[in-house]
């Protein structure tokens, strides 16, 4: 069963995320693939995330679908322009890549080439609504016809927790008009403000017209916790939630950070209008198993 | 083409001045010849030219893509995000609202948002905007907006049925179906 149809059954999907590594090969994705294969309806594959090069997305994806999971093609807008773009969504389309994440992506300055050229040609909305027109118009841009038109199915992400707070559900719904299916959260640590904005997106009709999977993560370390709290570009992780893993024997950090995920889970998954999870575990895929079975929440492999 | 690299700007003229400004220089037949006989003229055009880059970059930080959205933005300049984000913030917003390029300087678009609230006018932020025509960095956007060519730069606008889709509907020199 497909990410779509499991979303369309009304099912509880789950997606997962991997990172292709910083080389030519794909043994890291295929390694990745076998862990996740019969936990997850689909597979995140970053966009040289963090703005730290690595081997493309679209080639990473082909290396999950060969391995047997269905991947979710992210695609940034801070590398390319809106030609290149266009011609990788078509690329994509043409080698059985169906599903698309767009996101503007981190800013150069945060990896490891800071001086590169920011493109930013496009912004996230602008790209969603330029893939839509190329499936349901099959035209370009710039107006010239697609034969055959792509076929996608459109994810956008969101950060619930970012100011402007009044403002995020908004946007959501900016990107679902511009054509956005369905939308993965930033980390979700703090689920009482997440029901808050659930509350905006469901009054806003959008739980109707986008799947919501809530981003959900397993820290593995204290110095990952630390990491999170601090370098990461959007994420908060609540004072109860670090004190809560703080207050763990360093070597049992990742048993509870996996707890933690799977109480995180089993809350979200209560909450009217989420669809799925998304789980936020590159390099760590291992914790997959652990929290959705502590969440009770598994895939069946069968896809019934 | 980009002179300067984006910097978030606070705004030096107050909202509501702001918007007053905005009824007084709307497209008008008097604006609309005035623009006419400026843009016709090879000294008026680039001194009027100057003369906006100097005012706006003075109370705005612009940039002078030329293609201004700040009737629609609460007037806090988008051009001035890092990513040039026209469609709203993403989601690297500090907690504290700080841009996570620039940590010392408040994000645009929560400067935008707070600015529109404070004059009822958060409907504007839902508007789409359109990619936007690198070619017309430099240009006056003053003269762009006189003469009606800005009205598709989002959906909404006069005459905008949004039925292009993303496409501008005064994209020159291309019809749709093209080969």
């Amino acid at each position: 069963m497909s990410l779509r149809e499991r979303l369309a059954s009304g099912g509880f999907a789950v997606t997962a995320e991997i990172s292709p590594p910083r080389g030519a090969g794909t043994e890291p994705i295929t390694a990745a693939a076998a862990l996740l294969r019969d936990w997850v309806d689909a597979v995140n594959v970053t966009d040289n995330q963090g703005s730290n090069a690595r081997l493309a997305s679209w080639a990473g994806s082909l290396a999950a679908m060969a391995a047997g999971l269905e991947p979710v093609m992210q695609m940034t807008c801070r590398d390319r322009n809106r030609i290149a773009l266009q011609s990788d969504l078509l690329g994509a389309s043409a080698l059985g890549i169906r599903n698309v994440l767009v996101m503007t992506g981190d800013h150069p300055k945060f990896g490891d080439h800071p001086e590169a050229k920011p493109v930013f040609d496009l912004d996230s909305v602008q790209l969603l609504w330029t893939l839509r027109h190329m499936r349901d118009q099959g035209a370009l841009l710039s107006g010239r016809a697609l034969n055959p038109p792509p076929d996608c199915f459109l994810g956008a992400v969101e950060n619930p927790f970012a100011p402007p707070a009044g403002f995020r559900a908004d946007r959501l719904a900016k990107k679902v008009e511009a054509g956005a299916q369905f939308v993965q959260t930033q980390f979700v640590f703090d689920v009482e403000a997440f029901g808050r904005w659930m509350a905006q997106v469901r009054d806003l009709g959008l739980a109707e017209k986008c799947y919501i999977l809530a981003g959900v993560g397993a820290v593995r370390s204290r110095r990952a916790l630390d990491f999170m709290r601090d370098k990461v570009p959007g994420v908060q992780v609540p004072d109860d939630v670090y004190r809560r893993l703080r207050a763990v024997p360093a070597d049992q950090t990742a048993a509870e950070g996996t707890r933690l995920a799977a109480e995180t889970v089993q809350q979200l998954s209560t909450i009217d209008g989420v669809a799925g999870v998304h789980l936020l575990v590159a390099g760590n895929e291992q914790a997959v198993p652990g929290i959705l079975d502590g969440a009770g929440v598994r895939v069946d492999p069968d896809g019934r | 083409m980009t002179a300067r690299p984006p910097i978030p700007a606070h705004p030096r003229l107050g909202t509501r001045l702001a918007y007053r400004l905005q009824r007084v220089l709307r497209p008008r037949p008097g604006l609309r010849w005035l623009g006419a006989m400026v843009e016709a003229s090879g000294l008026a055009r680039p001194l009027f030219t100057g003369a906006e880059r100097q005012a706006k970059q003075n109370l705005f930080g612009c940039r002078m893509c030329g293609q201004c959205a700040l009737p629609v933005t609460g007037y806090v300049c988008p051009m001035g995000c890092p990513k040039e984000l026209r469609n709203g913030p993403c989601g690297g917003v500090g907690a504290d609202g700080s841009c996570e390029v620039y940590p010392g300087l408040r994000c645009v678009w929560v400067e935008a948002y707070e600015r529109a609230v404070s004059q009822g006018r958060v409907a504007d932020l839902r508007l789409l905007h359109r990619p936007i025509d690198h070619r017309r960095w430099g240009e006056s956007s003053w003269l762009n907006y006189w003469q009606g060519r800005d009205e598709g730069l989002w959906t909404g606008g006069a005459g905008d049925t949004g039925d292009n889709g993303p496409v501008a509907a005064d994209r020159p020199g291309l019809t749709l179906g093209g080969s």
